[in-house]
């Protein structure tokens, strides 16, 4: 088990705990505040130990959870964000693109990839909220819908993790019809019968839960993730009321009826591949 | 009374001096006939000059004109009255916000479908001011495939401020409706043709609007978030929202340049509102066209090409 040790430097804590810590040896939880040993809670998958907070994680953690000994060929990696509508707010779109990727190493908010998990073919969507929100743009969009034709053309499940405030407003309309088009392509893979998981994360909101996030075969969660179409806040402002307790968490959600299970970390790859293969076509 | 928008303060002028003179004609028999005359075509010169230049801004305040038709009006005009309403989605309710029936437009049976405004102060409450819950999505879903299987070409009429952002409609999957809508109507079999008669705002405008045809009326606006609000997440206060609209490219002819939609349909003078038989006119004479033409594609060929158009929607780099 030597592959956590890479991924030292991968994990996201609120930056504020961090600091009083020496960097990178110590995770303490900011629910509970229980410390731990970072490497023990990169063991644990991330997840706290005393009150199974599970820290936002990226792509990188998951492929590391899912892939078999973590290899995986990249889909279209080299696609980037371009700028159709010369977007400038207190910056400059094109400006924020490139310090995002500098400071998150990352093209995009999302990466795609296929590879094994547990000796089956499978292709693996997942979201990175550290760029930019995990917001939907151009990027986001089409890498989806590659990553869906790549499934179609050989057969291969698609799962697809997400975790994002929504859409990318510098991108305006453009970013909106990416709701659309990964649509659509699900529509494709529907008629392929090539089995489509969403598993949401915290947290999945806006036009990500108002499309490929809402739409998989089977939709999962992670355990207590923020997953709703408009974000609190708004309701809040919207009906001048406080939200009742639990609003929109994973359970919740479950419970009303928009999600098959709810899985904790520690089995997440294990019942993603019992669940494709019993939806296996024989 | 008329409503007049912030711009329109020249218009406003100019027709209370036409109200005055016809009044002096009226009640004191003064000639005035002359100055009526000069007021009036004053009147439309000064509309013209105005209205070919509005600002993004304007123009999303044209789109929200009290006075603006809305979809039942425009389904009344199409349809000739010959159109019966139906409602509910078949699981919880009725939405007001949403409405749907079969209809029948100069020989083309279809089936309607718009969100809807309210006229008035209470209208507007109980049409929860075009906002739909889940269940406006799920009745227009289930609109749209009664016309699949009837094969009836399906109209949308997109008129909203946004889905509802409320404690129920999330408990009842704001997000799945929408997203289910997507997915269905991207593979419906029959042509769709869709309408931005108003706002088109985010996901809640596109959840009808995934159509073989989209156009948008001259004075409307159409985009991810309205400018209010993105004016309060990028710049955190609510004052840059003409700068916002301008930076989000909502108009129809932006939306048009960036191949988003299919077309503009033009507006009298002054904006629909001004003239609505005019602008119904200019609604159905697109619709009749495009229903002759679409009907001519087999039901495979026109879910491939809706599919293939919005599946080529978005721009990016590729080293
Ligand atoms: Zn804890």
């Amino acid at each position: 088990m030597g592959w956590f040790k890479r991924l030292t430097e991968g994990i996201r804590t609120p930056s504020k705990e961090k600091k009083e810590i020496p960097e990178g040896l110590w995770y303490k939880c900011p629910k509970c505040g229980h410390t731990v040993i970072s490497e023990d809670f990169e063991k644990n998958l991330w997840v706290c130990e005393k009150c199974n907070y599970h820290e936002r994680i990226g792509s990188k953690e998951y492929f590391q959870i899912l892939f078999d000994d973590n290899k995986f060929t990249e889909l279209n990696p080299n696609l980037t964000s371009a700028d159709p509508l010369k977007f400038v707010d207190t910056k400059k779109y094109v400006d924020r693109i490139k310090a995002t990727q500098k400071k998150t190493g990352l093209k995009d908010a999302v990466r795609t990839a296929t590879g094994k998990m547990n000796g089956d073919d499978v292709v693996i969507g997942c979201m990175d909220f550290s760029f930019i929100g995990g917001s939907m743009g151009s990027v986001v969009g089409e890498k989806i819908a590659r990553a869906i034709d790549y499934s179609i053309e050989h057969k291969i499940p698609f799962l697809m993790i997400s975790k994002s405030g929504g859409a990318r407003m510098m991108e305006a309309a453009f970013s909106l019809m990416q709701m659309a088009k990964t649509s659509a392509k699900l529509a494709l893979l529907g008629e392929a019968k090539v089995p489509y998981i969403s598993l949401l994360t915290d947290p999945t909101t806006g036009g990500v839960t108002a499309s490929f996030a809402m739409l998989g075969d089977l939709n999962i969660a992670e355990p207590n993730a923020l997953i709703g179409f408009a974000g609190p806040r708004v309701i809040k402002e919207t009906i001048r009321k406080d939200l009742p307790e639990g609003f929109q968490t994973s359970e919740f959600v479950l419970e009303h009826g928009f999600l098959d299970y709810i899985v904790e970390r520690k089995d997440l790859k294990d019942k993603i591949s019992q669940s494709f293969n019993l939806l296996k076509i024989k | 009374m008329a409503v007049y928008l912030p711009f329109e303060e020249p218009i406003k002028e100019l027709e209370e001096q036409l109200e005055k003179n016809i009044k002096l004609q009226k009640e004191k028999g003064v000639d005035t006939t002359e100055i009526i005359l000069q007021i009036e075509k004053k009147i439309d010169e000064t509309r013209k000059q105005i209205y070919s230049n509005l600002t993004p801004w304007q123009r999303v305040l044209v789109s929200r004109h009290p006075e603006r038709p809305y979809t039942l009006s425009y389904i009344e005009y199409l349809t000739k009255g010959n159109f019966i309403e139906l409602h509910g989605d078949r699981g919880v309710k009725d939405d007001k916000a949403m409405v749907g029936g079969i209809g029948e437009i100069e020989g083309h049976q279809v089936v309607l479908i718009g969100q809807q405004k309210g006229v008035n102060t209470k209208m507007r409450q109980y049409r929860n001011f075009g906002m739909p819950n889940p269940e406006g999505y799920r009745k227009a879903l289930r609109l749209m495939k009664l016309a699949e299987k009837f094969n009836k070409p399906v109209i949308t009429f997109i008129d909203t401020p946004g889905a509802y952002p409320g404690i129920e409609a999330e408990e009842r999957g704001q997000g799945e409706a929408i997203a289910r809508n997507l997915m269905e109507m991207a593979n419906l079999k029959v042509p769709i043709i869709c309408i931005v008669i108003g706002e088109g705002a985010s996901g809640g405008a596109l959840g009808i609007g995934v159509g073989n045809k989209v156009y948008m009326l001259e004075n409307t606006w159409y985009s991810v978030i309205s400018p209010e609000s993105c004016s309060t997440i990028l710049w955190r206060t609510a004052d840059y929202k003409e700068k916002a609209a301008e930076a989000l490219k909502l108009t129809a002819q932006d939306m048009y340049k960036n191949k988003l939609i299919d077309g503009i349909i033009k507006e009298p003078v002054g904006g629909a509102h001004t003239n609505p038989e005019e602008t119904f006119e200019n609604v159905k004479k697109v619709v009749l066209k495009d229903l002759k033409q679409l009907k001519k594609i087999s039901p495979e060929k026109l879910a491939e090409e809706r599919i293939n158009k919005f599946c080529a929607m978005g721009v990016v780099n590729e080293e």
